[in-house]
């Protein structure tokens, strides 16, 4: 039973509405860096665009979404009305305040800093007390899915918790430890100095800071689509999950390692030593077992669902699979594009690797496709799975959901190939124009022109997406059946503690980010001449 | 939870796998990797140990000086705040009086009229730099140089406030960057380029650096050129010589009309 539909649909929608103004951001930047455009003869334009279309899709899109998704579980998993409700409008608010806050500066060019705030740039403050707020209305959700799987555990001692729960809160925890990094950096580096308090900015210690914030943000942005994967999919395509067990470990191992390995994203700074890179390179490489875990019991409980339908044979199954279901097309398309994304991120993790590839153009095709792909997909699907129930109407127009998956998928691959190798090429990124005409760089323009192209139908697909949903709320009223989560093959009946709870994970998370970023915080505060005075942006000397 | 933690196979198998995990990764990030390359300034055990870990090191003190150049550079640091100190006395209306000595060249109230710039409204701190450089000898000049020799700092300071006080007078043409030559507007990124307008203001603006509009033609066109044969040098880092080296004549001279407008 869902008790706050309101709540969940304002964030939902919310959510889904800034993706879709930022995503034409996104497809006019493409096309202005790219041959089919003349050059911007103002690239602070192209500059604002990136900060707003970065801001909204890094920072307010998956945080709105897991907010959303997130009070939905609450409620559908542990039976019981959400706690706290109005701080949870409260924290809502906040975030539309953050978000107005942040981007209007923004649009009158004070704060193309980017969504990475690049320090020692420093920009107007209401940018950075924008994105503040954003992250202090989160922290609210964070604050409530813990009180609300507290009040459940009192109620039902021993009783297990609910998969899709303990993975929300696992979600809710990480992002509330990784977000400190981003607001320390924020409260204690950049905002004295864009207050007029202080004159120099420690740039190194920033993007270690950051960097705290950066990886595991990205696992943040993954956990709706995990719980998606694991608790709403193998229900949709009428199959079991493969092992209840595997999951609750998948997800406490996310919340272990996606913490401790955010320096893989300054092995080309100086300002870290070269045995912490080595440190993160290699837990890195540890986030690899629950994806695999992942990837293993998805495609047995997928296997499960087949062969409940009459699937035989070693790989015959796959054809048994109920490709018409809109979860499963997703489900297979998320995979395809993880595969991809994960292979181009072998390379990013890797020390060296990483060389050949650092700030160029194949980073932002990584990231997209993982992000824009894999990820956002999944939230497509979990909005389609969710909305009969949130608005009571039915959600008919399957033929328009198959274009939409597939659209997506296809625009997302030749929007992020050409992307990629136009990054192996050598071409960087966060760069407002580029000159074609210059010998060798032909080829570099061919691929911008494609990935254009891509840009353009997931701009097409994006508005089918919210066409579906927009169509939704005026279609026949139906009286959907109570909303399931996926359930086990063997039902968990009861969990050994650490399964059941997330005391140990945490307690993980916290003494590895000591350990792997104790010492060179510590280090770099205690280096005052990594003081540097701050480059102003917007036209202040 | 039953028993004690120590007994329990959840708990020692995460902490101790994790435990285990962090030692092979420092064993391979500190002592491993770092044993592998024996081109390092510091050998031994704790040398690499520490140098892993990034402890800053002088490593610079064993070698040899660094060099100093035979010619004369800018040895001015800009910070946001190297013009804030509280002005013992000075300020505007002092500047304003040791002033007198520019106005026969930079115009009464600092607009020339000759080929001298023009100083009314040029941030401060560009103008105290410059003054600086004319005064250490890092930019040459024969008129500048024995006007400024025997100032004191805080002459430079109050006459860079003074100047920057005085109200600019900007055309309109330059307020606009559509028509602006492609050199102002975008470089050319191929060449090393960056735009004008990313340090000279309408993009974005350094501090130290000069607003260019407007300015005297003449003077412009000089400047650049000195920049290009390198018989100006003060700018710091050789960032105007590295540029106007690379630019064609017609984009000097494509810059030079834009910035200097109708003068
Ligand atoms: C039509 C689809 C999209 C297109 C054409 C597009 C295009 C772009 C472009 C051109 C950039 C700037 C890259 C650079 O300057 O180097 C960018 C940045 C970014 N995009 Fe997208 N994008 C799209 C969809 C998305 C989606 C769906 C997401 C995530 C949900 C996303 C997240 C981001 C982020 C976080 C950045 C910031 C990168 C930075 O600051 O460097 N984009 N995008
Ligand atoms: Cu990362």
């Amino acid at each position: 039973m869902i008790y706050n539909k309101r709540l969940i649909l304002a964030h939902f929608w919310l959510a889904f509405a800034l993706f879709g103004v930022a995503i034409l951001l996104g497809e006019w930047q493409m096309f202005i860096r790219s041959p089919l455009h003349g050059w911007l003869r103002n690239a602070d334009l192209y500059y604002r665009s990136v900060t707003a279309h970065g801001t909204v899709m890094g920072y307010v899109f998956p945080t709105l979404v897991a907010m959303g998704f997130g009070y939905f579980i609450s409620e559908a998993a542990l039976g019981q009305p959400l706690v706290g409700r109005r701080w949870a409008w409260a924290g809502y608010y906040m975030i539309i305040i953050g978000s107005v806050a942040a981007v209007v500066p923004v649009a009158m060019g004070l704060d193309s800093v980017l969504y990475t705030f690049y320090p020692p740039m420093i920009g107007n403050a209401f940018y950075y007390i924008g994105v503040v707020l954003v992250v202090v209305g989160s922290w609210v959700w964070v604050a409530l899915m813990g009180i609300n799987l507290y009040v459940w555990k009192r109620a039902h001692p021993g009783a297990p918790v609910p998969l899709a729960m303990f993975a929300n809160v696992a979600g809710a925890y990480l992002w509330g430890w990784t977000a400190v990094g981003a607001a320390l950096e924020l409260l204690f580096q950049i905002l004295p100095v864009a207050l007029g308090f202080a004159t120099t900015i420690n740039a190194g210690l920033s993007r270690v800071l950051f960097s705290w914030t950066l990886h595991a943000i990205v696992y943040f942005w993954l956990m709706p689509a995990y719980i998606a994967f694991y608790t709403i999919v193998p229900r949709a395509i009428g199959g079991r999950l493969y092992s209840d067990s595997m999951a609750r470990i998948s997800f406490a191992l996310f919340l272990v390692f996606a913490m401790p390995i955010g320096i893989h994203h300054l092995f080309a700074d100086p300002e870290v030593g070269a045995g912490f890179k080595v440190v993160h390179s290699i837990f890195t490489a540890m986030v690899a077992v629950p994806t695999l875990l992942t990837v293993f019991t998805i495609c047995a409980s997928v296997e499960i669902a087949a062969r409940l339908r009459g699937g035989k044979g070693l790989f015959g199954w796959v054809k048994a699979l109920p490709w018409a279901n809109p979860q499963m097309l997703a489900l297979a398309l998320s995979f395809v594009m993880l595969g991809f994304g994960g292979a181009g991120g072998l390379i990013n993790m890797s020390y060296q690797l990483d060389s050949t590839i650092h700030n160029t153009q194949w980073v932002t095709g990584h990231f997209h496709l993982i992000f824009g792909g894999a990820i956002v997909i999944m939230y497509f699907a979990l909005a389609y799975d969710l909305w009969p129930h949130l608005t009571g109407r039915a959600l008919l127009n399957l033929r328009l959901v198959h274009w939409q998956l597939w659209l997506w998928f296809i625009g997302m691959i030749v929007l992020t190939f050409p992307w990629h190798y136009a990054g192996l090429l050598g071409m960087p990124r966060r760069m407002a124009f580029y000159d074609y005409t210059a010998p060798g760089m032909f080829a570099e323009g061919v691929s911008v022109v494609m990935s254009t192209i891509g840009g353009a139908i997931l701009v097409v697909s994006a508005a089918l997406f919210l066409t579906v949903l927009i169509r939704n709320h005026s279609a026949a009223r139906v009286d959907p059946e109570p909303f399931t989560f996926s359930r086990a093959v063997h039902e968990p009946v009861s969990l050994p503690w650490a399964l059941n709870g997330l005391g140990l994970w945490l307690g993980l998370m916290i003494a590895l980010t000591i350990t792997n970023y104790g010492y060179p915080i510590v280090q770099l505060m205690m280096t005052p001449e990594g003081r540097v005075p701050p480059v102003f942006v917007g036209g202040k000397p | 939870m039953s028993g004690p933690l120590l007994r329990n196979r959840w708990f020692v198998g995460s902490v101790g796998g994790t435990f285990l995990l962090l030692v092979f990764s420092v064993f391979v990030g500190f002592v491993w990797l770092p044993s592998a390359q024996d081109d390092s300034l510091f050998k031994g055990l704790l040398n690499s140990i520490c140098s892993a870990a990034g402890v800053p090191r002088s490593w610079l003190g064993e070698a040899s000086a660094p060099v100093t150049s035979p010619v004369k550079v800018s040895e001015v640091v800009m910070t946001p705040t190297t013009l804030d100190e509280p002005s013992s006395g000075g300020g505007v209306g002092r500047g304003a009086t040791l002033a007198l000595r520019c106005t026969m060249c930079h115009g009464l109230r600092g607009v020339s009229t000759s080929q001298t710039p023009t100083l009314a409204g040029q941030y401060a701190s560009s103008l105290y730099k410059e003054l600086r450089d004319f005064q250490s000898g890092a930019r040459a000049s024969a008129v500048m140089a024995p006007l400024v020799a025997e100032l004191h700092d805080q002459d430079l300071r109050d006459l860079s406030a003074y100047y920057a006080s005085l109200p600019r007078q900007q055309s309109p043409a330059t307020q606009d960057l559509q028509s602006a030559p492609d050199i102002v507007a975008t470089g050319a990124p191929m060449r090393n380029i960056p735009p004008c307008g990313s340090c000279h203001g309408r993009l974005t603006a350094k501090l130290g650096v000069p607003w260019l509009d407007p300015q005297p033609r003449d003077y412009l066109k000089t400047q650049l050129e000195a920049f290009a044969h390198g018989t100006r040098r003060n700018d710091t880092s050789a960032q105007m010589r590295n540029i106007a080296r690379n630019m064609t004549t017609e984009e000097i001279d494509a810059s030079v009309d834009y910035y200097s407008g109708t003068r």
